[in-house]
């Protein structure tokens, strides 16, 4: 089978096939590619199991882990979006690091409190996040404000608000309002590619209800004209 | 200058990093990936602690099962420091924010937290976060560490660590960005740098850059390795694509049956020993499964959700209706970087080890499910306490300017296609003689191979790679390590005439009386190999 990948060499960008054996999952192809046909095809891998986030590229216009997708005939392989490409499908993820400590993403108080089976299922699902940039890719708020927190920032920032062992969640809500909670076109992109299955639209939209409950409002809506303030 | 340099960010490096910076040190972390692409992630099952959440246990019953496993090789002053400390480690998890699998109507934090049971456990010691125990709590101590404002310094390489006459001063790493060697100078050096299972590539659950990168640069650096033969083989992995089956699905109730549908094993019977039993059986020709079929999809779906996704890509099967075939694969090495009690290097000095690139006396001669994820964390922070009672400055060093790529990298005309041929051909030789079931005989034969895959090895190069943000470079690091470690660990293996826990030798079946630790070194220039008779 012929599979294309994107290539970039530090100056250009271009297409090259190759022709291989039909192979389990697509890192696999990679990596055939890599030991037998050419060693400089560039790419990031790790655990090989789905949980190390290393391995996320563009599959068909779609963002996919490698190690954990097939691949197919005529399959068109690219880097990541909204990254800065180092070589071929190997791409800058160090803005995760930098957005995270911009959304304040951690416990800031810890408090006693018991919790339950039901208080596991709160967060259960947001702490499954691997930061494979997945999400990031394919949220289209970075084309016009690259500041943007981000999904997985935000569903991060969701997991410890909601902790019951959170003793300060107004720091953490308050960190999320600029370039966060209400930039967010809820278009849901990020949820359709996690391969987690974190759901960031609805955590969006839960702590833009937090946010409320503590006295944020949208600022969408406040620069909205309802259409009396033109006639006075 | 730097106070702490830390080499790796995965669960020991991270733990290390926040103890020393929450005592104000100045603390520089490198890692050659990015912190949560590590081998802490792929770490299922849990984290041993006697919390006595689920059944009566205690710190005394958690040693005993951890001396009992380690077949007289642990040294019980660690072991008892291990144990004990756990439940303190977990009361640190449970502070940081870890979101653990949870009981109802506890009556503390601490005993709410949900604990299974783990092979070679006498008791439900395991705390877990679903099947995501490593995950979990590694990125928590990513989210602190960046909550602390720790300098993490990604995808920098370890080539060596900078000493003269055994005084470490800091370390030499290949920067993957601009394809230059880099200099950090520190006052202490932790080497948390992971094992060496994935010089068993294609046979192993490892991720590819565990080929012992800290532990090489250890033992060139004048530094004692310890107990190298020893290597945990995981009774269940994936029969083909030898991806990890945690061991909860054997501790929630899993069976493993031959293709008769026959039991042959106690499942829960220490790894050595199931590992075995399932070699044996393949080794008859025979195929060997893992049932959870009568779980049914609820439970697996809630205990389980990540193996049931790992089935169905890796082996497109649905566990809660069909056999999963395994075969067991190197998992774990408990050997490595020999240190004392405080974690300090044997043979060096201002550099300490910690993590499953350490040898700490904790695992012997086979590690528990539940121990390793337990001593990174609770060593890390043991070992960050003995740096930070060593931030003198340290003596005179050797310029490392005059280090030169070409001590590292072969620059000579030629290809670098071939690594990837030795590397596969490696991960095989030493499935096949340094394996489950190893003889006299194999073991040479393969050290004489290797002498070849070595000189083949020589004649590959990485002139004509454009090496700015190259894999290739790395992978051409990584798998020089991988040689250089396979044949510590062959002669490790040669050196131990009899069976002992993980190590099986089909030529000495049996254990001697007295136990011993094999024990690596460099002296004038040759690797010297030798045995210590332990006084426990």
């Amino acid at each position: 089978m012929k599979i294309t990948i994107n290539r970039f060499n530090g100056t250009k960008t271009y297409k090259k096939e190759f022709h291989i054996d039909r192979v389990t999952t697509l890192l696999n192809a990679l990596y055939h590619i890599k030991e037998n046909i050419d060693p400089t095809l560039t790419f990031s891998s790790g655990c090989r199991s789905g949980v190390c986030g290393a391995c996320a590229v563009m599959k068909n216009g779609k963002e996919v882990l490698a190690c954990s997708t097939t691949v197919e005939d005529t399959d068109v392989i690219a880097p990541l979006r909204y990254h800065d490409i180092q070589k071929d499908l190997k791409v800058d993820k160090s803005r995760t690091k930098e957005t995270l400590k911009r959304a304040n993403a951690y416990l800031h108080t810890y408090k006693d409190e018991i919790l339950t089976a039901n208080d596991e299922k709160a967060n259960e699902r947001q702490s499954d996040c691997i930061l494979c940039d997945s999400c990031y890719s394919a949220c289209p708020v970075f084309a016009v404000n690259s500041d943007f927190l981000g999904p997985f920032s935000l569903s991060r920032a969701y997991r410890y608000a909601v902790d019951k062992r959170e003793g300060d969640s107004m720091t953490l809500i308050n960190a999320i309002q600029q370039n966060g909670v209400w930039d967010c076109t809820l278009c849901g992109e990020c949820t359709a590619v996690c391969p987690q299955n974190i759901d960031p639209k609805s955590d969006i939209l839960n702590l833009r209800s937090l946010s409320m409950q503590a006295g944020f409002s949208d600022p969408n809506m406040m620069s909205m004209n309802f259409g009396t303030s033109g006639f006075l | 200058m730097i106070d702490i340099l830390i080499i790796g960010a995965a669960g020991a490096g991270l733990s290390a990093a926040l103890t020393a910076k929450e005592e104000g040190a100045n603390v520089v972390v490198a890692t050659k990936r990015l912190p949560t692409q590590s081998q802490t992630v792929m770490a299922q099952g849990g984290i041993n602690a006697a919390l006595g959440n689920i059944e009566e246990d205690s710190p005394a019953l958690h040693i005993e099962d951890t001396l009992k496993a380690s077949h007289s090789l642990g040294n019980k002053e660690m072991i008892r420091k291990l144990c004990e400390k756990a439940p303190q480690t977990i009361e640190r998890l449970e502070r940081y924010g870890v979101p653990f699998s949870r009981v109802d109507n506890a009556s503390t934090p601490l005993s709410s937290i949900a604990q299974r049971k783990l092979g070679g456990a006498s008791r439900k010691r395991a705390c877990y976060a679903q099947d995501y125990t490593g995950l979990k709590i590694l990125h928590t101590l990513y989210d602190r560490a960046l909550a602390m404002d720790i300098d993490i310094r990604s995808e920098l390489m370890l080539l060596d660590l900078i000493s003269q006459d055994g005084k470490v001063s800091g370390a030499l790493f290949w920067d993957i960005a601009s394809a230059d060697i880099v200099t950090i100078k520190a006052k202490s050096v932790i080497l948390a740098t992971g094992g060496f299972g994935a010089i068993y590539h294609g046979y192993t659950t490892n991720a590819y850059g565990s080929t012992g990168d800290g532990i090489a640069s250890a033992l060139r650096a004048g530094g004692v390795l310890r107990s190298m033969e020893f290597v945990q083989f995981h009774p269940t992995a994936l029969k083909e694509s030898h991806i990890l089956i945690s061991e909860s699905a054997r501790g929630e109730g899993g069976y493993l049956v031959d293709e008769d549908g026959n039991r042959f094993i106690d499942e829960l019977a220490p790894r050595d020993e199931v590992a075995r039993a399932i070699f044996n059986k393949i080794a008859e020709g025979k195929s060997v499964y893992l049932d959870i079929r009568h779980f049914g999809i609820k439970k697996i779906e809630h205990l389980m959700p990540q193996e049931l996704h790992l089935c169905k890509i890796h082996a497109g099967i649905d566990p809660s209706k069909e056999l999963i075939p395994i075969s067991p694969t190197v998992h774990y090495t408990m050997g490595g970087i020999a240190v004392n009690e405080k974690f300090e290097i044997e043979g060096l000095k201002n550099c300490y080890a910690v993590g499953e690139c350490s040898e700490a006396g904790v695992h012997g001669a086979n590690r528990l499910g539940g121990n390793s994820l337990l001593e990174i964390v609770a060593f890390g922070e043991e070992a960050a306490k003995s740096a930070l009672s060593n931030l003198k400055e340290s003596n005179e060093i050797k310029n490392s300017s005059f280090v030169k790529k070409d001590d590292y990298l072969n620059l000579a005309d030629g290809d670098i296609k071939d690594i990837y041929a030795i590397r596969k051909e490696l991960g095989k030789m030493l499935f096949e003689s340094a394996g489950i079931i190893r003889d006299e005989e194999g073991l040479k034969t393969a050290l004489e191979k290797l002498e070849e895959f070595k000189g083949r090895f020589e004649k590959c190069s990485v002139a004509g790679l454009d090496t700015i943000y190259s894999e290739s470079v790395t992978d051409y690091i990584e798998i020089k390590n991988s040689l250089y470690i396979a044949q510590i660990l062959l002669k490790s293996a040669i050196a131990r005439k009899e069976s002992r826990g993980a190590h099986y030798r089909s030529d000495y079946p049996k254990s001697e009386e007295k136990a011993y630790t094999v024990t690596v070194s460099i002296k004038q220039g040759n690797l010297s190999i030798e045995m210590d008779k332990k006084e426990n």
